[in-house]
């Protein structure tokens, strides 16, 4: 029972206490760029969590299998980024052959995930931290389901702003990255949770 | 020798990757609570930036081209690895507070983006100046980010008490929040200024990019749509190149028999 109060607490604490882009600015770039429309944002949410989780398993299983048995932990960052880079490909394969409803929606997303800091960064995290697998993919799961929260909240907020007057020098960028703070500052109220 | 010099101009001022091109926000958002924070994520990136330039643009000739993305991110890698451990082993104090940010500058997009359009097409020793033109660039940004952040969010600079005592510290603009005000209210005075920068949202530039380079309207889309329009100029080359066979065959008719029976046997 512990256990599973434990993995509880660790998904909420990844997902909103330690927001993944809002508080460690991890992904910035796809948050800022693919949150236009909501629908994109789904997409984008659903696409990276997907990839954070498998990636996260598969670098928690050659990281305590591989390299640590091997005295080759110095080559996480080298390992995971290749990793991370075979991998989109491959989920990106098996969906266009097995899934292809479910590669027609995520498709264009998953090239842009190799670039995103977001994925590298938790399976660092969980090493840093020494998390065993199970410990590892629920990390992954929870910081990943942060990211699709807040990217989809920032496109719902986004399409609202469209139609407003803004200050000309606040249009574009200024708005958006003030908006993006607002919603920083919000997070920072769940702060207390854990 | 004017030539290596135009480079630095280029980096730091001309084409400054935070600034004017907004590349790598994420540690430029994240380790820039203060001054030397901001410092140390710099020069660590300007390390790697200049090593990664050197030996990219020095096997320019012998990477394949369509390998060319892995084997700059194994090389980045590398690199990264190299700088994290000397960090480590040195300045344990600058990587307690930079942490899982020096590991990350492997997918930087400015390192990545030099050695795509810079390091990969250029000789060794100008490559070497570029490095370090946009290591520095990225260096000053993060420095004077850091410096801003910290002087409203602790009253410090570098450490050193420079406000008044009376002075209250608006501690949010060193928390997660403060980033993206800072860099709002920056944005935000380049767009009055009407400075270059990617984020002025009525240019008209050609990119070198193949997507166009329109990076704040892009929804993710727009190389998927590049790819399907490649695809379909292929097929053009193709179906044109086939047109040319079937033109032979009916010139020289003996030939493409020829031709067939050798195929059959």
């Amino acid at each position: 029972m512990s256990t599973v109060k434990e993995f509880i607490l660790l998904f909420v604490g990844a997902a909103f206490v330690n927001n993944v882009v809002l508080s460690q600015f991890l992904g910035i770039c796809p948050f800022l760029g693919v949150s236009k429309k909501t629908n994109t944002a789904v997409g984008m949410g659903t696409a990276v969590i997907f990839v954070v989780t498998a990636s996260s398993a598969v670098a928690s299983l050659l990281h305590n299998y591989v390299l640590v048995p091997a005295g080759l932990a110095y080559m996480d960052t080298i390992v995971f980024i290749a990793v991370i880079a075979a991998l989109v490909q491959l989920v990106e394969m098996i969906l266009k052959k097995f899934i292809p409803a479910l590669y027609k929606a995520l498709g264009v997303y998953l090239p842009l995930i190799t670039t995103n800091c977001c994925v590298l960064g938790v399976a660092l995290i969980n090493v840093s931290k020494d998390y065993d697998l199970g410990r590892s993919v629920i990390n992954a799961l929870g910081t990943s389901t942060g990211f699709c929260v807040a990217i989809i909240l920032l496109a719902g907020v986004r399409e609202r702003i469209e139609g407003n007057e803004i200050p000309h020098v606040m249009k574009g960028s200024p708005i958006l990255l003030v908006t993006a703070g607002l919603m920083a500052i919000a997070f920072c109220g769940f702060a207390g949770l854990i | 020798m004017n030539k290596y010099i135009e480079r630095l101009y280029n980096g730091i001022i001309k084409e400054n990757p935070t600034l004017v091109l907004m590349l790598g926000m994420c540690p430029t958002l994240a380790v820039t609570t203060s001054g030397s924070n901001g410092l140390g994520m710099g020069l660590s990136t300007t390390a790697v930036l200049v090593m990664s330039n050197l030996m990219i643009s020095a096997l320019r000739k012998i990477i394949p081209d369509k390998v060319r993305m892995p084997a700059f991110i194994v090389i980045v890698a590398s690199f990264v690895t190299i700088v994290d451990l000397l960090i480590q082993g040195f300045l344990p104090a600058l990587n307690d507070s930079l942490g899982i940010y020096i590991p990350l500058i492997v997918v930087n997009c400015i390192i990545l983006g030099r050695a795509e359009a810079y390091a990969s097409k250029n000789p060794v020793g100008l490559s070497i100046f570029d490095g370090i033109g946009m290591g520095l660039g990225f260096t000053a940004a993060l420095t004077i980010l850091g410096t801003i952040r910290e002087l409203i969010g602790a009253g410090t600079v570098f450490g050193f008490q420079v406000m008044p005592d009376a002075y209250e510290p608006f501690s949010i603009f060193i928390m997660a929040p403060g980033a993206f005000f800072v860099l709002a209210i920056l944005t935000g005075i380049q767009n009055k200024l009407k400075l270059k920068s990617a984020t002025n949202g009525d240019k008209k530039e050609e990119s070198t990019l193949a997507c166009g380079g329109k990076c704040d309207e892009c929804i993710g889309g727009n190389c998927a749509a590049n790819r399907a329009l490649l695809q379909l100029e292929k097929d053009d080359a193709k179906a044109s190149r086939g047109e040319a066979v079937a033109k032979r065959i009916q010139a020289f008719p003996e030939d493409a028999s020829q031709d067939k029976g050798g195929a059959q046997k």
